[in-house]
């Protein structure tokens, strides 16, 4: 079955231009067009073509099911369009409202087409309703999804970019530490600072916690290990940044550093590496 | 090399050949009376839990005899395993590699 009878097909498709220009109003109204991220050309070129799509499917489409094969146009245009909505960075109203916009156009354009039978036109209405909503609801589900991806790629990013290893001296590597410390943070982090201590044969590993805003009983057991893999490879570990809140916590919970080494800043900890290598700083002569 | 003796362990060891190399170095140590034992598991890159505690064996089985053991070489693999199975090594140093091993040995035997 058709989704919209063929009366509303010619009623739309010649009157094409006045409806288009109706929504534009619409949109601009609603101030889609007062933002420099669209050209004007190009809203009427994406409304335009999705007019057509929608006209199309229709012909051919079930009433209920725009999941069906006869829509996939007119769907992937839509995911194509919120897709470069969320990354222009438009919130998911307006990506919505393009969809939405269009119908009080298609409903005053029903009413003049069908003003002889009132029982048809409302069937049309309803029918016409549930397509816009459906392919709205598309439409704002595929914003949604192209900002979880969003985000999901920020994380990443993100994992990889707190976690490098720097050489502060011969023998004296440091590992700053930023953000929340989860398990699989801290064996990434472990394996790369491991990893580097036998490459450049470092015999102490600072370990930066300044970035770190909470320690609880996990974050310690994660350091904990970490430092026991340390020596147990030959080399040592002191611990620095640690703020007067993660004292203050470790000692609350009661927590055993088993005679690990921790400096209130990564400079007084680069000062006991060095005493330890036993070397000097000293002012030019 | 003197007073010391230097054991290799290589991946491919099994049951029984672990358990010779133990009774080997018992024994040698006590032959040699050597004073220290250098252990070096650079070829070593992953670890099972039976070789963990064939490490962990070997290092105390030596310890107990009163010679001091050093091991060296540890790969950062094998290190992670050994603290995840929660193995420590009783009375063992450990250096990066066998020259610092071989200091650090000489230092332990000369306290003693």
């Amino acid at each position: 079955m058709a989704a919209l009878q063929q009366r509303t097909i010619e009623a739309i498709t010649t009157n094409e231009a006045a409806l288009l220009a109706r929504w534009g109003e619409g949109l601009e109204s609603s101030g889609a067009t007062r933002d420099a991220r669209i050209g004007a050309d190009e809203l009427s070129r994406q409304t335009r073509d999705f007019l057509r799509m929608f006209v199309a499917a229709s012909t051919t489409g079930d009433a209920g099911s725009v999941a069906g094969k006869d829509w996939a146009d007119a769907r992937s245009f839509l995911d194509g369009l919120s897709r470069s909505r969320a990354l222009q960075g438009f919130d998911s109203q307006h990506t919505a409202n393009f969809i939405f916009s269009l119908k009080r156009p298609l409903f005053e354009e029903l009413q003049r087409a069908y003003a002889d039978a009132p029982a048809q036109l409302s069937d049309q209405l309803v029918a016409i309703s549930d397509l816009l909503d459906a392919l709205g609801m598309h439409t704002v589900r595929a914003f949604q999804k192209t900002r979880e991806d969003i985000i999901n790629r920020q994380q990443e990013e993100l994992l990889e970019l707190s976690t490098p290893v720097v050489k502060l001296w011969d023998g004296v590597l440091a590992l700053p530490m930023i953000g929340t410390l989860d398990s699989q943070r801290t064996q990434v982090v472990m394996e790369s600072l491991l990893q580097r201590i036998v490459e450049t044969g470092s015999e102490i590993a600072i370990i930066d916690i300044t970035g770190v805003p909470t320690v609880d009983t996990l974050v310690a057991q994660h350091l904990l290990k970490t430092v026991t893999a340390i020596r147990l490879m030959g080399a040592d570990c002191i611990i620095s940044g640690v703020r007067p809140q993660i004292a203050q916590t470790i000692v609350h919970l009661g927590l055993d550093l088993q005679g690990i080494v921790t400096k209130a800043n990564l400079a007084d900890a680069l000062a006991l590496a060095l005493k330890r290598l036993n070397l000097t700083v000293g002012k030019a002569a | 090399m003197g007073e010391f003796l230097l054991v290799t362990i290589q991946v491919d060891m099994h049951d029984q050949l672990a358990l010779t190399l133990q009774d080997d170095l018992a024994e040698r140590i006590r032959k040699t009376s050597a004073r220290g034992v250098l252990i070096d598991i650079s070829a070593l890159e992953i670890v099972d839990s039976f070789i963990g505690r064939m490490i962990s064996t070997i290092s105390g089985l030596s310890t107990i005899m009163d010679a001091r053991t050093v091991l060296v070489g540890m790969q950062p693999a094998v290190a992670i395993t050994l603290v995840e199975l929660g193995l420590t090594l009783p009375g063992v140093a450990t250096a990066l590699n066998v020259e610092r091993g071989m200091a650090l040995l000489r230092d332990r035997v000369r306290e003693t």
